[in-house]
């Protein structure tokens, strides 16, 4: 059977010939047009004049656009309409596209965007939570509060008590394919888009709007991404919609790619947090009451703002049973990009925030932050001894591994044996500390938008027995296609080379959610199972019939079905349905079951499952400098019964690798204008080769879903992402070895940062 | 501006084009010459996804003008295979799976080549910073180092 086989990623050896096909690597039409945006020079105020001689004179230019050219809707959120194209006359973000130039190359289209000649009547910008607070500016009429029992309370009537805020920053995605995509006129105003897109239905629907026709007259299609990370689920649309106003107008194919300056200037990142929090507990570290305030950052447009905020709150908790918590969260609109979904999509946020008072918590009580988090664990479901094992929005916790998965990570990494060292060693030394922490991950599974969580397939058999497989998941690197065709394979008993995989596209199956929330392999690989059976069924009952036995009993395996005594290759088998008139296309459909959910209230059942996961980091860092390194790292990590362990694996080393870029190195800058500072790898600092950890070991825990999901598997995107936290913990711990206070270090720990808080500890400034 | 014509030889075979003096060598590879292999990950040098050889040093073809190729030998990822054969780097790449998008592998490759043929036998360290201006956003680099080092080993006792 495929499933669990280590197989490579189903497009590698395309990928290391350099022949995988990327959107701007598809040979275009000669007449092709380029585009590009021509973008705001000021953060927030009303356009006065806007001058675009220049930018019509300018080499190369066929077209330019302004909002009054746009044939139907001005609009490309995925949310609530507050996102125009093209400035509707206010500008709301530096970088924001007023203006859109379509010509005969690329760089003459981007050497025009920027001849516009635009004034304003500039106005001043809100660029801080604080700022917007202060103003009132957000989305939804005021925050949202989930709770459980009486935090404050609980907190007032605690042994003890820490409290603190903290910024945690945001992160650009810089997936290495910036946003692309091309369309091609078609006939009677139709229109093909290839789009970088994790979700190619709504691109299918912000095309059809931005055109005015209906989604019938618009196919998308997209075979691969260059990375993705939720920064392609809804921040395409505005190419995609551009290129198919321009093709259809004018009749040519129209592509679109932004340069790397212009993709981080324009396009959303993760959300930047400032948190706040009271804990109370008890001598022995147990938690009684804690209170969060979340302001997050949401930038200038709704976007996903609201479930990423919501799921934030939802993993305020992590892996701790906290008897008495309440969450306030305010969605505060700011004149910065619009921040939008990024891999754990606000969950590592909620997270870093009960890591950060466990933190803070140990070092008041100066107990092991391990034994502390161990006392606070939800129950295990074989060891249940809490009267109250739910969640702060009453989910109950029933499949907690990770008492069993931290034992195992402290004994594999030699965890107590190598902090009793480091300690030691801190002792001797005094401009070098070495700090050690370790991070539990739980994580929630399943779209908090409930109807979400389905998924279609469509597979088809050919005469000859070779299989054409495609669902509504898309490919980014992470593995999707080829974990999806070992299921195929595996429900027909049938090699991998008999199944193909195709690029994701709205006229094959349609309606579909993005690939988003870890969702992928759990949703489209049950939609493919549900579609390979009802094949299965009708080959099965026909050759019964043919060779006198019970269709039960009909087995596909090692390439051959086995009817009664007749043992047939799949190939002939598939030959001998198509002469017996059998139907081999077939469709299959998915819906996660047992989800309930109020997201007002903030209560019932959001998630399916939880997945786990669980690290340990070293790191050392320079008194003089603030310069640190990752020393070794260690993960054990829950997949379920993995469907593939070298792409799970791959997944978790390069989601813990992202997870601490983005607590460490990543630091978003704006200048006192709006303006993007860090708005290219020259400045803005993801991790490199020379920054992976010296020692990197990674491991899947052993363990099956408790729940009936695909094989009994568990998704893998997002929750290893959280991994990361380990590292910024770990930066504390070295930290506190300077001195007695506690180090409340920011995010990112950057080395100014390390270098800050290292003299707060050592000099108390 | 008049176009300039370039004499020079791409993984082995002799090219000629015309183009714009203000052209990369990047966009040459990618827009005439339908070598698509090498990627524009950023445009200023700082990403590695464009890197090609010419004269076997390692440049990013986007710092590079189209240009200056003229009488130069250029190698790029399309050329690392002999026919179906693939390179021991290529094999060990998707054994290892190091690779998962795939848009940095182009470069690495090119990257990883050009450090094997001046010192096939790298330490770990020496491999993590040549490589350390290929970004990968993907992968975490593990299995990339892992890959380059069994490549080597394997490509030592071959030679
Ligand atoms: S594209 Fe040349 S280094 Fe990034
Ligand atoms: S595999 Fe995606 S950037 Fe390296």
């Amino acid at each position: 059977m495929s499933v669990a086989k280590p197989l490579p990623h189903d497009a590698a050896k395309l990928h290391v010939t350099g022949t995988a096909r990327y959107i701007d690597d598809i040979p275009v039409p000669a007449d092709c047009l380029h585009l590009a945006f021509g973008l705001s020079t000021i953060a927030k105020g009303r356009i006065t004049a806007m001058d675009l001689d220049a930018v019509r004179n300018s080499p190369g230019v066929v077209d330019v656009l302004t909002a009054d050219d746009l044939p139907a809707e001005n609009d490309v959120s995925p949310s609530i309409h507050d996102e125009p194209l093209l400035s509707d006359g206010s500008v709301h973000y530096l970088g924001q596209p007023l203006f859109l130039v379509a010509a005969t190359s690329h760089r003459a289209a981007r050497v025009a965007a920027s001849k516009g000649d635009v004034t304003y009547d500039e106005e001043e910008a809100l660029l801080t939570v604080e700022a917007a607070l202060q103003a009132n500016s957000r989305f939804e009429d005021g925050p949202r509060i989930y709770s459980k029992g009486d935090a404050a309370a609980a907190i007032d009537g605690a042994a003890r008590m820490v409290e603190g805020s903290f910024d945690l920053g945001g992160q650009e995605h810089f997936y290495l394919e910036s946003q692309a995509a091309m369309a091609m006129p078609q006939e009677s105003g139709d229109v093909l888009v290839a789009s970088s897109t994790q979700h190619p239905t709504e691109i299918q629907h912000k095309v059809a709007d931005g055109l005015g026709v209906p989604m019938h007259s618009v196919r998308v299609e997209t075979r691969r991404m260059g990375g993705g990370f939720g920064g392609k689920e809804s921040q395409g649309n505005a190419l995609a919609v551009s290129c198919a106003i321009v093709a259809v107008k004018t009749g040519r194919a129209a592509k679109m790619r932004y340069d790397r300056d212009d993709d981080m200037v324009i396009t959303g990142k993760r959300h930047a947090f400032k948190i706040s929090y009271r804990a109370g507990f008890d001598e022995e570290g147990h938690l009684q009451g804690v209170e969060f305030l979340h302001l997050v950052n949401c930038g200038w447009a709704q976007d996903l703002s609201l479930p990423v905020a919501d799921r934030a709150m939802l993993h305020a908790d992590n892996a701790y049973a906290i008897p008495a918590i309440r969450i306030e969260s305010h969605r505060l609109k700011t004149n910065l990009q619009s921040f939008t979904a990024y891999r754990g999509f606000g969950g590592p946020q909620g997270m870093v925030g009960i890591e950060r008072v466990m933190d803070h918590v140990a070092h008041d009580l100066g107990i092991d932050p391990v034994e502390l988090r161990k006392r606070n664990y939800y129950d295990a479901p074989d060891n249940r001894v809490r009267a109250d094992n739910t969640t702060p929005y009453g989910q109950e916790v029933i499949d907690f591994e990770l008492h069993g998965m931290t034992d195992k990570l402290l004994d594999t990494s030699n965890y107590a044996t190598r902090k009793a060292e480091i300690a030691e060693w801190n002792a001797k030394n005094d401009r070098l500390k070495r700090g050690i922490a370790f991070s539990p991950v739980k994580f929630g599974i399943s779209f908090t938008l409930t109807h979400l969580n389905q998924a279609g397939a469509l597979v088809h058999i050919y005469q000859d027995g070779s299989v054409h497989l495609n669902h509504g998941g898309t490919e980014m690197g992470q593995g999707l296609f080829q974990k999806v065709a070992q299921v195929a394979a595996s429900r027909f008993g049938i090699g991998m080379h008999l199944v193909k995989i195709t690029a994701t596209d709205t006229a094959k199956v349609p309606n579909t959610s993005a690939t988003a929330a870890s969702s992928g392999a759990d949703l489209n690989g049950m939609a493919v199972k549900v579609a390979c059976d009802t094949l299965r069924d009708r080959m099965a009952a026909y050759l019964s019939e043919q060779h006198q036995c019970d269709a039960a009993s009909v087995r596909f395996e090692g390439g051959n079905v086995h009817v009664g005594e007749n043992v047939i290759p799949f190939e002939k088998a598939a030959a001998q349905c198509y002469q017996g008139r059998i139907s081999l296309s077939a469709t299959g459909f998915y819906k996660t079951p047992k989800l309930k959910w109020d997201r007002i209230k903030g209560e019932g059942r959001p998630f399916f499952y939880f997945s786990y996961g669980a690290a340990i980091t070293e790191v050392v860092t320079d008194k003089l400098t603030g310069e640190y390194r990752i020393l070794r790292t260690d993960i054990l990590h829950d997949a379920g019964a993995t469907l593939n362990p070298v792409l799970d694996i791959g997944q978790v080393e390069g989601a813990y690798v992202q997870g601490a870029g983005w607590l460490t190195t990543e630091e978003l800058v704006w200048n006192d204008k709006g303006r993007l500072a860090t708005h290219a790898p020259s400045t803005y600092k993801i991790p490199a080769c020379s920054d992976r950890p010296d020692v990197f070991n990674v491991d899947l825990w052993d363990g099956k879903n408790r729940e009936d999901t695909i094989y009994r598997s568990k998704a893998v995107g997002e929750p290893p992402f959280n991994l990361g936290i380990s590292a910024w913990l770990a930066l504390s711990d070295a930290v506190g070895a300077y001195g007695d206070a506690y180090p409340a270090i920011n995010a990112p720990a950057t080395s100014e940062e390390v270098w800050r808080s290292i003299r707060r500890v050592s000099d108390g400034v | 501006m008049s176009k300039v014509h370039v004499t020079t030889s791409i993984n082995g075979d002799s090219t000629e084009y015309l183009c714009d003096p203000r052209e990369t060598l990047l966009d040459v590879l990618r827009d005439q010459l339908n070598l698509t292999g090498a990627k524009e990950g950023c445009g200023t040098g700082d990403c590695g996804a464009c890197s090609v050889t010419m004269d076997d040093r390692l440049v990013c073809s986007c710092l590079v003008l189209g240009v200056e190729a003229e009488g130069k030998e250029i190698k790029t990822v399309e050329g690392i295979a002999e026919g179906e054969t693939l390179h021991p780097l290529q094999r060990k790449f998707i054994e290892h799976a190091a690779l998962q998008c795939g848009v940095c592998t182009p470069g690495i490759l090119i990257a990883a080549k050009s450090l094997l043929e001046k010192n096939p036998d790298p330490t770990e360290t020496e491999v993590r910073y040549w490589l350390a201006g290929n970004l990968c956003r993907c992968t975490g680099y593990d299995k990339i180092i892992r890959a380059v080092m069994d490549a080597a080993a394997e490509m030592r006792e071959a030679a």
